[in-house]
């Protein structure tokens, strides 16, 4: 598009009161050019993206677009320079269509005083941009019948549609499937190929390496490092983010593998109403069950913890046959799960520690129906120590907590029982290094002490780093179940994609 | 939630004594006795809806409950013989199935609680109509129940009888009696029991309520089973205070009533939040209200507007003023948490933020 666009960051600081958000941060990005930005939670990614947006003004430092300095941005001369985003959450209405999604607000305007939308016109505008996108979805379609990745298609429409010049993805790709990521790639490599600046938060760091033509990696405000073409690499970057190489640190089982606990035999889902799943869950055994997003492994999980009923087979506990009515029947009978969404299953953000902790055996801390508030104090302040809770008190709402320290609330609620079962379904997305290590090691003690451990997860390092085994899930079935010394990540993806090793 | 509840109390206070200093008569005994015992019948179902609304649902088919199950307890009572405790008896057990199928409608049948009580609203009327022929239903000339009717009509001054009659007080009705030592037990239910916690849970987020072991549909079944049983037991206490029932116009509203009293009293309609002590001062809010209008002289015909604009202002500085207690709390965690760092690892960059900027002046 226009050439000579570019944009630079110098210098950048930002200050909080006691907090160095940003410390000396300098980045460029040239038309055409795909930069990724990576780095651990509250390393400044996001500050530093929030001063290009023009949301907040940095104190110290230059922005220079295309030849022009400035001290900050607001918002509007941000829109106007073409800097865009495309964010994590979609902002779409999935009750209108593609086309009014992505003119909302600018809908073109047709006869004279009575200013109604010109379809024609918009649906014509708008089909150009899906073509130059490659979508192959049509402009009235609605939003809500579109896949993730096609909505974030629809995003995409919308930044071009604005002649955006620097598009901004923050962690486009967290919540698709590998499929739907590698469509993604190709939109975003349409766009470098347009001549458009593209600067690409991600998580997954395999991503950047196969988009990136260069890599920033910041760490504790700082620029931690970058690199270029061929340097980038998956360990290099790890090292520079957490200043150490890290891999999920297997710790083998202290005690041998016991008795099936948990079995399904032929359970079918309502997802995968033609697919049967055979699964053991042994004691003493951590379990991992890989497979791609909409595999069937969360509706396995909700079937074994009750809360779905299976379409057919069986549940066996400890050998016989059992029917999980409820969630409540399963809890009584000692299964557990640590469910995906955290926020909005796992826990009541609104209510205290203390409270979540005892939420699902709170006879057990009541006589005569009443219950007890110091019996809950005490369980709690035992399970803060016990999980090394950061908090000032168990008194305090657990939405003030951070991610890692609600899940180990999640898990202090079932510790405080008597787990037969646990299943961690995506125990440590969105949870930092630190707090993920010490789950692993819970995880592990939990096994070790007899429990049976079935880990759901879609980050292949974990799964492969904490499992004794290694069940992949394609389409609804099992495909197949790899001991330790063939769990890697070749042969995992080959079953995940239903290929056979 | 007591900062909630005192802010409530206040305002009756300051209501009732302007009403006080204009007139008089606010305080005379037979119409603080009045007061009460509206504040009674109004109050024991009152307080079964927001067990509903706790749930993040609604009821609106108590005015209509109240109707039907008054005139099938007159015509128990009065025209086929049933003796009247076991009437009593009946009407609660209908109301009982009624909670049932409400409830059952909203949680197995996935209906919306407005549609499902809409629809109950309509039909209950519907049926009372019809079975008096839309006539009144009352009792015949001599036909009398003096146990019943002092039983939930009647008035005790309590300081005398437990004085032995040496210490004078108010007459208390029964009805308001009634009430209190209602609320005293649901107090404990909701605010105390297991039962509770798991109401509060559901309303606040069904799906971690489920995800942690908890009956969810069995919890919310139960708050429209209490609901419509409390408005069954009312429904009786309004049957012999007003003594005959006009099936058409009988209670018609009271469910708003019902509704403004929880809001009023802290209650979100979202689900989650409520208090007893609070649904209870919404009820006596109203009908101090209610008062006002009669004693001040406000043509009647402006009753419901006070009652409106009241309700409104109420709601409107209880939420303005919640979010400056949250943007208070939010400024003070912020510099709890900085003072906390500052203290910790950043303190180096701190002080050497600070002496660029001496260096930069």
């Amino acid at each position: 598009m226009k050439p000579g666009f570019s944009i630079s960051l110098s210098g950048i600081s930002k200050f909080y009161p006691g907090v160095v958000a940003l410390d000396d941060v300098s980045l460029k990005v040239d038309a055409g050019e795909i930069v990724g930005l990576v780095g651990e939670n509250g390393a400044g990614k996001s500050t530093l993206m929030r001063v290009l947006g023009g949301s907040i003004a940095p104190e110290r430092g230059k922005i220079i677009i295309s030849g022009e300095e400035y001290d900050s941005l607001t918002p509007s001369e941000a829109a106007d320079l073409g800097i865009a985003f495309v964010h994590q959450e979609l902002n779409l209405f999935d009750n209108l269509d593609v086309a009014a999604n992505v003119y909302i607000g600018r809908e073109p305007r047709r006869y004279g005083p009575l200013r109604l939308i010109d379809n024609a016109k918009l649906n014509e505008d708008v089909q150009s941009l899906l073509d130059r996108l490659g979508a192959a979805f049509s402009p009235t379609t609605s939003v809500g019948k579109l896949s993730l990745a096609q909505q974030q298609m629809v995003e995409i429409a919308k930044v071009l549609s604005v002649d955006a010049r620097l598009v901004i993805f923050d962690e486009p790709t967290s919540s698709l499937p590998i499929a739907e990521t590698e469509k993604l790639l190709e939109v975003i490599a349409g766009l470098k190929a347009h001549g458009i600046a593209v600067i690409f938060i991600s998580h997954r760091l395999h991503e950047i390496v196969a988009a990136c033509d260069r890599v920033v990696v910041l760490r504790d405000g700082r620029l931690a490092g970058s690199l270029e073409g061929d340097e980038i690499d998956h360990d290099a970057m790890v090292r520079l983010m957490v200043g150490r190489d890290l891999k999920v640190a297997y710790s083998p089982p202290a005690i041998d593998r016991g008795e099936a606990v948990l079995s399904a035999r032929g359970v079918r889902t309502s997802t995968y109403p033609y697919s049967d799943i055979d699964l053991d869950l042994h004691s003493g055994e951590i379990l991992g069950l890989a497979g791609l997003v909409g595999a069937g492994r969360t509706e396995l999980a909700r079937v074994l913890f009750g809360i779905d009923s299976p379409l057919g087979g069986a549940i066996r506990l400890n050998g016989e046959e059992i029917r999980f009515a409820s969630s409540a029947d399963a809890v009584r009978a000692g299964v557990f799960l640590v469910p995906e969404d955290r926020k909005g299953a796992g826990l009541l953000l609104d209510m205290t520690i203390a409270e979540n902790i005892s939420l699902p055996d709170l006879n057990a801390y009541s006589r005569n129906m009443l219950v007890s508030r110091d019996a809950e104090r005490q369980r709690a302040e035992r399970s803060r120590a016990d999980l090394d809770i950061r908090a000032p008190g168990v008194d305090i709402r657990t939405g003030a907590l951070s991610g890692g320290n609600q899940q180990k609330v999640v898990l202090a609620k079932w510790l405080a029982m008597k787990p037969k079962v646990i299943i961690f379904d995506e125990p440590t997305r969105g949870i930092d290094i630190g707090a993920k290590a010490e789950i692993y090691r819970l995880m592990r003690s939990l096994a070790d002490n007899g429990v049976a451990v079935l880990v759901i997860s879609s980050d292949m390092e974990e799964v492969i780093g904490v499992s004794d085994r290694v069940a992949v899930m394609h389409e609804g079935g099992i495909s197949g179940i790899l001991d330790r010394a063939w769990a890697n990540e070749e042969n995992i993806l080959r079953l995940a994609v239903g290929k056979p090793i | 939630m007591l900062k909630k509840d005192l802010g409530l109390l206040m305002l009756i206070i300051v209501v009732g004594a302007v009403v006080a200093i204009i007139n008089p008569r606010f305080l005379s005994p037979i119409n603080l006795a009045n007061t009460a015992n509206l504040v009674g019948l109004f109050g024991i179902f009152a307080i079964g809806q927001g067990f509903v609304i706790i749930t993040a649902g609604i009821e609106l088919s108590v005015g209509s409950v109240i109707a039907l199950l008054g005139v099938i307890f007159i015509d128990l009572i009065a025209n086929q013989g049933v003796p009247w405790p076991l009437a009593a008896l009946i009407v609660i057990a209908i109301g009982f199935a009624m909670g049932l199928v409400h409830g059952w409608l909203v949680t197995k049948m996935k209906l919306q609680p407005f549609v499902v009580t809409l629809c109950g609203l309509l039909i209950y009327r519907g049926i009372a109509r019809f079975y008096t022929h839309d006539a009144t239903a009352g009792f015949p000339f001599g036909v009398n129940f003096p146990t019943l009717e002092w039983l939930v009509t009647g008035r005790t001054d309590f300081v005398a009888l437990l004085t032995g009659g040496t210490v004078k007080s108010l007459l208390l009705p029964h009805s308001f009696v009634f009430m209190l030592a209602l609320a005293a037990v649901m107090w404990f239910v909701l605010h105390r029991s297991v039962f509770g916690r798991h109401l509060f849970a559901v309303g606040k987020n069904e799906e971690a309520a489920r995800y942690s072991g908890i009956r969810t549909t069995r919890v919310i079944v139960a708050a429209y089973v209490i609901c419509i049983v409390l408005t069954a037991i009312a429904s009786i206490f309004f049957a012999m205070y007003t003594r005959s029932i006009l099936p058409s116009g009988h209670g018609n509203f009271y469910e708003l009533y019902a509704i403004a009293a929880a809001v009023l009293g802290g209650f979100s309609l979202r689900g989650g939040e409520g208090s007893i002590v609070g649904v209870v001062l919404g009820v006596i809010l109203l009908q101090v209200l209610q008062n006002l209008v009669n004693l001040l002289g406000i043509p009647s015909s402006l009753n419901f507007a006070v009652m409106g604009s009241v309700i409104l202002i109420g709601v409107l500085a209880d939420n303005q003023f919640s979010r400056y207690r949250e943007r208070r709390r939010q400024a003070q965690m912020a510099s709890g948490r900085a003072d906390r760092t500052a203290d910790a690892a950043a303190a180096p960059l701190a002080m050497r933020q600070a002496q660029k900027n001496e260096a930069g002046t």
